[in-house]
């Protein structure tokens, strides 16, 4: 019988770790008290039906003691826990991007290529990854025990989750947030490949259709988009070339940077966050975009960093992305 | 086992009840159904958290046999969804939280004190009355369509998806929540304004201390979950926007208001049961409690630390990495005054004279249990760790440690310690101890298990499983049946003693409280004259009226201590 899930991501040593240091303390402490107590409970066994104990009321030092002493080690668990978490809640730069949608019941990703798979992952060992998680629902949770990773799918929020897988293989995945009826089945497989397989995979099984480039593009047109958002930065919205993982600057005079979280936002929530420059004149899009539609958006939105930012919409949308 | 050479000096069977006391006092059901007197009461809460207790157990039986298979045994996935949720609904609301506090601290707290009754003995029944209602609200969506949201009522899952009878049971709970918001009151201004003479607040019953930082609790925080989950119900019933995101909503907003409820409440349940254990063991050990200062101190800093920590609960959900460290450090903080009571307590029994009697039992039962269950916070405090284990079985096991190993250890050890006042008889002892002990075994075959579930990966609140977490679920199961066991046998024996049990007399331990001072069982009034305190909480050495054999007793310089 296993005691712990495989160790097949960058987490996995370092959870242990923390696993084991807790552990081995609170044994020490488990076992001391509980000796103590069986000691002492034989030990001092009532000898006659009136007898009583020694009057102790207490002593300062040892209640010094025993405040001190457990709250440094505490700290120590604190800061142990607290290293690993800041790396978890910190992607790299250079991550493999995969969009995770949740909804009740099943998960659906879809690859940098726009290959989309249901209740499957399919990543390349060694190389960070990235997941962008977001629910079409409820509350999910995407969690790896493998990896020791897991994070919540929330709905109206953009989370991410982050691994490096280190082992090729299988590997279960589940929804760990109670999530209706079926949540118990609403798992799947993470399948760890070697680079060169997975490139083999994706184009083994890539099609054009499903690429949320040409999808996004095809939205950005029919949902009128493309009658504001002028590429030349001459329309009544900023032009988006080059908008992506950019600073923009607010009307308010705050700067935010145009992650996948603000441009969700911008389209849900236009009013939020509006653009020095510009009117708040962006209808809702809230309730008439899939969250998957959202993605492709976002994925054409993405593409458009790679075209030059003409001269005339110059010092307008993007204020420091060179 | 059944004879110890500490057989009890009073409990001789020369004792006959009192021909008087709030039993017989009055009789018929008006008498009961419109009592203000807070021993009657206690035993109308008695009664219904029994029942709900028993609800709930039944819906953990079906769990647990459901779980026997990695397909699932005995139902579908949505009745499987109901039974858990309906076993935290009624096991929270309903049974744990007002187990302690509104039984045995109902009873007890004027008993202790020296006072005739609460301060408000109406608003004592009105309490009870609506904790009624609630829980008729509640047992309305039980059997008109059941609840399937998990207890943990997460939105939009609960306001928007769920099918089952989400209304009527928030209206329930919120409901309920007064009836805690009005036994708080109760209790804070009983303890400030109605102590006997010579009852300063350092010579308080441990018990009462535990009971005063709960009903702060009860007070500031009940109010929360009330209006959170009349919100997730307003979302559900009018389509206002409060959680939900396609209304403009924030889910998480919802988690943070339940939680900093809910998180409290933890302590709700724990900090009554400390409370009894501080008065079990020096009681058993026949010596004052060591530290009294820091026990009592600590209980404060439990309830008031205790709102801090509440997000710790959400570390996952995406909230900010600063916030998560900040609740991560304040959580490892809130388990320092929990530490100091149990090495308090331990050094309780160095030089005790320490019987092997039931309570006692219990309460190193408790020690045990709440000491895994207490450690294993350490664990799910670590941001690091807890990426790993949060919503796994870890965690199940985790609180089941802490609410079920600690609250109710603590409950039925208690029901024991005051049985004979409550009842005016003593529990069958053999028996009882046979109970304690299966209890302590049953408990720890159910849930220590969970724990490597939850380690190897497998999530909370699944119906069906993959095959490889089988052994660990079927180690689970049987000790739930030993754990039931456990449970039916003082129930059964509790019920007997109160006609066949040896008469017990006033003060059988003999303990040092006020409450051990009048009658078993007690005048509807208390005590034919009001006491007066002129010792220490536990001080056995200068107390000649409890027959002690104190001039054999090794002796000790005067106390150095901080009483």
């Amino acid at each position: 019988m296993p005691l712990y899930p495989e160790q097949a991501s960058n987490f996995a040593p370092n959870v242990d770790a923390l696993m084991v240091y807790i552990t081995a303390i609170c044994l020490f402490f488990a076992v001391a008290i509980t000796a103590a107590v069986i000691f002492f409970f034989f030990k001092y066994r009532r000898k006659s039906a009136g007898g009583v104990g020694v009057p102790i009321h207490g002593d300062m030092r040892l209640e010094v003691i025993w405040l001190v002493v457990p709250l440094i080690l505490s700290l120590t668990m604190f800061a142990g826990g607290a290293v690993v978490y800041v790396d978890f809640r910190r992607p790299p730069m250079d991550t493999l991007d995969i969009y995770v949608v949740g909804k009740q019941w099943m998960w659906k990703a879809q690859q940098p290529t726009g290959l989309r798979e249901i209740n499957e992952l399919h990543v390349p060992v060694g190389r960070n990854v990235k997941l962008i998680l977001a629910s079409e629902d409820v509350i999910h949770n995407f969690s790896v025990p493998d990896f020791r990773v897991k994070m919540d799918v929330v709905p109206g929020h953009y989370n991410t989750l982050w691994f490096r897988p280190t082992k090729p293989g299988k590997y279960h995945f589940y929804c760990s947030q109670y999530c209706g009826t079926n949540h118990a089945l609403m798992g799947g497989w993470v399948t760890v490949l070697e680079p060169t397989e997975y490139e083999a995979w994706l184009s083994g099984s890539s099609s054009a259709d499903a690429n949320p480039l040409v999808a996004g593009e095809k939205l950005f047109a029919e949902k009128a988009c493309n009658t504001c958002h002028l590429s030349d930065g001459k329309g009544r919205a900023p032009s988006l070339n080059g908008v992506y993982e950019g600073k923009v600057l607010l009307a308010d005079g705050s700067t935010v940077t145009a992650d996948d979280a603000y441009i969700r936002e911008s389209i849900l929530a236009p009013a939020a966050k509006v653009v020095a420059g510009y009117q708040p004149v962006m209808p809702t899009f809230q309730g008439q975009l899939t969250e998957e539609q959202i993605i492709a958006l976002t994925a054409y939105i993405k593409s458009l960093q790679s075209q030059p930012v003409p001269a005339t919409g110059a010092g307008i949308a993007p204020a420091g992305k060179k | 086992m059944s004879t110890t050479p500490a057989a009890r000096p009073s409990a001789t069977p020369g004792n006959t009840l009192p021909r008087e006391h709030y039993l017989n006092a009055t009789y018929g059901i008006r008498s009961w159904l419109l009592t203000t007197d807070h021993k009657r009461i206690a035993l109308l809460y008695l009664v219904s958290v029994t029942f709900f207790f028993f609800i709930g157990g039944a819906f953990a039986t079906m769990i647990r046999i459901h779980l026997l298979t990695p397909n699932g045994y005995l139902v579908t996935a949505e009745t499987y969804n109901k039974l858990f949720t309906m076993h935290g609904v009624a096991m929270i609301f309903f049974f744990l939280i007002p187990s302690i506090p509104a039984v045995l601290g109902n009873f007890l707290i004027p008993l202790m004190i020296g006072a005739k009754d609460l301060a408000f003995p109406k608003i004592n029944l009105l309490s009870w009355y609506i904790y009624l209602v609630g829980g008729s609200f509640v047992l309305y969506s039980f059997s008109t369509g059941g609840l399937d949201t998990g207890w943990t009522f997460y939105t939009p899952l609960s306001s928007v998806y769920s099918n089952s009878a989400v209304t009527p049971a928030v209206i329930g709970v919120f409901i309920n929540g007064f009836s805690s918001i009005l036994t708080g009151l109760n209790f804070i201004v009983t303890i400030h304004t109605m102590r006997a003479p010579g009852m300063t607040w350092f010579r308080l019953p441990l018990f009462v201390w535990a009971h005063y930082a709960t009903s702060i609790i009860f007070i500031l925080g009940t109010p929360v979950i009330a209006i959170t989950l009349l919100l997730a119900g307003l979302e559900r019933m009018l389509h206002l926007g409060f959680f939900n995101p396609a209304l403009g909503g924030d889910p998480i907003l919802f988690q943070h208001l339940f939680w900093f409820y809910s998180h409290p409440a933890v302590y709700i349940m724990i900090l009554p049961a400390m409370g009894v254990i501080s008065e079990i063991i020096p009681t058993f050990a026949r010596k004052p409690i060591f530290g009294y200062t820091f026990i009592a101190g600590s209980s404060i800093a439990i309830a008031v630390i205790g709102f801090f920590v509440w997000a710790h609960h959400m570390f996952l959900t995406g909230e900010s990495a600063y916030a998560a460290l900040t609740f991560s450090l304040l959580s490892y903080l809130v388990a320092i005054p929990s530490a100091v009571k149990v090495f308090n307590w331990t050094s309780t029994l160095y030089k005790g004279s320490i019987s092997w009697d039931t309570p006692m039992l219990y309460a190193l039962g408790f020690i045990g249990l709440f000491l895994v269950g207490g450690l294993t916070g350490l664990f799910l405090a670590c941001l690091g760790l807890d990426i790993h284990i949060h919503d796994t079985y870890f965690v199940v096991a985790h609180f089941h440690y802490i609410m079920v190993g600690g609250a109710v250890m603590g409950y039925v050890g208690g029901l024991h310690f005051w049985w004979p006042k409550i009842t005016g008889r003593l529990y069958p002892e053999f028996l009882a101890r046979i109970a304690a002990v299966t209890l302590f075994i049953g408990f720890n075959l159910t849930f220590f298990p969970q724990f490597i579930l939850g380690y190897l990966g497998m999530p909370r609140r699944y119906h069906s499983y993959p095959p490889e977490f089988q052994v660990f679920n079927v180690m689970s199961t049987a000790g739930a049946s030993i754990l039931a066991l456990g449970y039916l046998l003082p129930m059964v024996y509790l019920i007997w003693s109160m006609r066949y049990g040896t008469v017990a007399g006033r003060n059988p331990w003999p303990a040092t409280g006020l409450e051990w001072q009048t009658d078993s069982p007690p005048l509807t009034e208390n005590f034919d004259v009001t006491p007066e305190v002129t010792w220490e909480a536990y001080d056995f050495v200068n107390r000649p009226d409890l027959g002690l054999d104190v001039k054999g007793a090794p002796s000790l310089a005067p106390a150095h201590g901080d009483d």
